[in-house]
């Protein structure tokens, strides 16, 4: 099984006719995934190569009965697309706009988990979500991964998603499901959500998990894993060589001060009996032998 | 971006924040001309983006034009902890009964904003966190609702701030929260927030962080930018639209994806080196992308090697390999530059630089491997 997503996700695209909208709507339909509409204001009733295209996703949903959307605006317009797919009736949404400003993100989540509580919102700054052979969201080339699990992922970066994919997918190992939860400081879904469902899905063995610095969703991670998880779960955290203070690529990614270093959640995980690996390469290597020899 | 603290008051200048009467000198000059204008005595503040300007001598009272002479002399050009002083922040010196600290940053683990304040201002609030918790009084606050005076009151009664502090502080704090929020601060710091003999309360320092994602609607954010006293290396990815950090190892690093650009840096160091850099050159780099990576790494000049990590997604390594290629007709690289690509038409891009490998463009198989031969190089 899959999770928060399958073969049978609706899903439109909110900003399908924009250059980045195109390409990776496009190329997720192209993987499979039931793309059955698109979202621009003002160019309802067009297409976008037989993909029809509505004025809000009230009415995108209204004729479609999409339940996932796939957010590609600009960060400027981006809380309120992500608003604007709740308010429609969509349940899960992607958002995988980066340089959203911090403040507009407290906002909208609080806005989500106060007013549209059975809404799931993945991002935003995040490379999306794929169920390979079934659904794929974002912008994660489907070709890396390997349909029929046992693995499930959950990762903060989308290069190392990629990486963690392409080192399994060579070995001959599946993915469940991948979810890139993004490097914003603000994500909609974090570790705990994704372990919990990989925890709940029969399908995933077990689990790679790919941090970072800043934050501190990887020790509540570590904390959800000691407490709940019976799956083998494998990590890394990425900066254990960054500099505090600065924002290393991502804006969540930062040690304000002595906070959020890469050091003290490798401890938090090990703790947790997790296989903590130095790098993404040795992750990938521990989960191929946790998956033969299961 | 940190401001530097007279940008910080003018910031809070323009949320009705109360700070000292005051004004910028760059010379010594300047620096009687304000304190004349503030009237005496003033205080002489250097500008540094670091803790600790007080015991570095860079924060002096003045009772008159010989004294500002004297500091402003003394700390203009003044070294603090490698911050050169250039400029000088010069107010009217405030009498102090009592010292408090405020502010707002965002609770990432409860996806709120947490405001902080406490009776003991005045010095390292890590350092009150530690041996004296309950001086601080927390508040979580709903971005949606945001901060009203009913609930500053409430906050300041808790942090048991003097009485005659309370209705004025609680006001500050409000319009303090709306300089965090609408203002687009990551932090939004007051320390000392001061009450005076006289029973006023005001900032008397200011230490601002904003959201550089917000820049889009903050145009008057260029002013800040054009002081900011960077690593000449990091001013020149900036002005070629790079994400750069320089560092100061001696293996230049290129990869893609800002999780990976990390990850270069981690695995370099296991293997025995040191990152000159954290550079991510994002998704669908071309030539352009990759001859300006390669000219800001070149023009460092401790990098001994390059080491190019990338995994294509979206990002094509054959646009990747053609690139470098590009690349290297256009700057001349002193360093050798070791290459490891994965991903996306990975064959096509491997096969695409094949026959221009030699002992300064050379390829590895894996992330390790190429770590190893880069640092080895730099090492050589």
């Amino acid at each position: 099984m899959s999770i928060f997503v399958d073969e049978n996700t609706k899903v439109i695209v909110q900003g399908l006719t924009g250059g980045q909208g195109r390409f990776h709507g496009l190329r997720n339909r192209d993987y499979g995934t039931q793309v059955v509409g698109g979202v621009t204001p003002g160019k309802g009733g067009s297409d976008v190569d037989g993909v029809p295209v509505f004025n809000s996703v009230k009415e995108a949903v209204d004729a479609t009965g999409a339940t996932a959307s796939f957010v590609v605006v600009p960060p400027k317009f981006a809380a309120a697309a992500i608003l604007e797919a709740a308010e429609g009736g969509i349940t899960f949404i992607v958002c995988i706009t980066e340089g959203i400003p911090a403040h507009d993100e407290a906002v909208t989540y609080n806005r989500l988990v106060e007013e549209f509580p059975g809404v799931r919102l993945l991002g935003p700054n995040c490379p999306g979500i794929i169920s390979p052979g079934k659904c794929n969201i974002g912008i994660t080339s489907g070709d890396i991964a390997l349909a029929g699990g046992p693995v499930g992922i959950v990762s903060r970066s989308g290069t190392l998603t990629y990486q963690a994919l392409h080192e399994l997918s060579q070995q001959g190992i599946g993915q469940t499901t991948c979810v890139g939860i993004g490097g914003d400081p603000v994500p909609g879904t974090n570790f705990v959500d994704c372990l919990a469902a990989f925890e709940a899905d029969p399908e995933t063995k077990a689990v790679m998990m790919i941090g970072e610095i800043g934050g501190s969703e990887e020790e509540r991670a570590a904390e959800w894993i000691k407490a709940n998880m019976t799956k083998p779960v494998v990590a890394y955290v990425a900066g254990i060589t960054a500099p505090p203070g600065r924002k290393m690529g991502h804006a969540g990614a930062i040690i304000s001060g002595s906070k959020g270093t890469a050091s003290a959640k490798m401890d938090a995980l090990r703790d947790a009996g997790v296989f903590v690996c130095a790098n993404p390469t040795e992750a990938g290597q521990k989960m191929v032998d946790i998956v033969q020899a299961l | 971006m940190d401001l530097f603290e007279y940008q910080g008051k003018q910031y809070f200048a323009r949320f009705g924040i109360a700070v000292s009467p005051g004004d910028v000198a760059d010379t010594v000059q300047e620096a009687l001309a304000v304190a004349r204008e503030v009237g005496y005595p003033v205080v002489v503040k250097a500008q540094v983006k670091v803790g600790g300007r007080g015991k570095a001598g860079g924060v002096k009272l003045a009772s008159n034009d010989d004294e500002v002479r004297l500091h402003a002399g003394n700390i203009l050009g003044l070294d603090i902890k490698g911050h050169v002083v250039k400029r000088l922040w010069i107010e009217h010196a405030s009498d102090i009964e009592k010292e408090y600290y405020a502010s707002f940053t965002l609770d990432r683990p409860n996806k709120t904003h947490l405001g902080m304040l406490s009776a003991q201002g005045g010095v390292e609030i890590e350092v009150v966190a530690e041996e004296n918790p309950d001086a601080i009084a927390f508040l979580s606050i709903d971005p949606v609702r945001g901060l009203d005076l009913a609930t500053a009151r409430r906050w300041v009664d808790e942090a048991q701030l003097d009485e005659v502090a309370r209705e004025q502080a609680a006001e500050l704090l409000v319009k303090l929260y709306r300089c965090y929020s609408e203002g687009d601060c990551d932090l939004a710091e007051v320390n000392p927030l001061i009450l005076t003999p006289e029973g006023k309360v005001h900032a008397l320092d200011a230490k601002v962080t904003l959201d550089e994602n917000a820049s889009f609607r903050h145009p008057e954010w260029a002013a800040y930018r054009a002081t900011e006293t960077e690593d000449p290396r990091e001013k020149m990815a900036k002005e070629k639209g790079l994400n750069y950090i320089g560092l100061d190892g001696t293996v230049g690093i290129i990869a893609n994806g800002a999780g990976l650009a990390m990850s270069t840096l981690d695995v370099v160091n296991q293997v025995g080196g040191t990152a000159a850099n954290f550079l991510d050159i994002g998704g669908g780099a071309d030539a352009n992308v990759m001859a300006a990576a390669l000219e800001v790494i070149n023009a460092d000049p401790k990098v001994k090697s390059i080491f190019v990590n990338i995994f294509g997604g979206i990002t094509r390594v054959d646009e990747v390999a053609n690139g470098v290629l590009e690349a290297l007709k256009r700057v001349t690289i002193t360093s050798p530059i070791v290459l490891r690509l994965d991903g996306t038409n990975a064959v096509e891009g491997r096969a695409i630089l094949a026959p221009h490998l030699n002992d300064t463009l050379i390829m590895e198989p894996t992330m390790l491997d190429a770590a190893r031969r880069a640092v080895t190089l730099a090492q050589a």
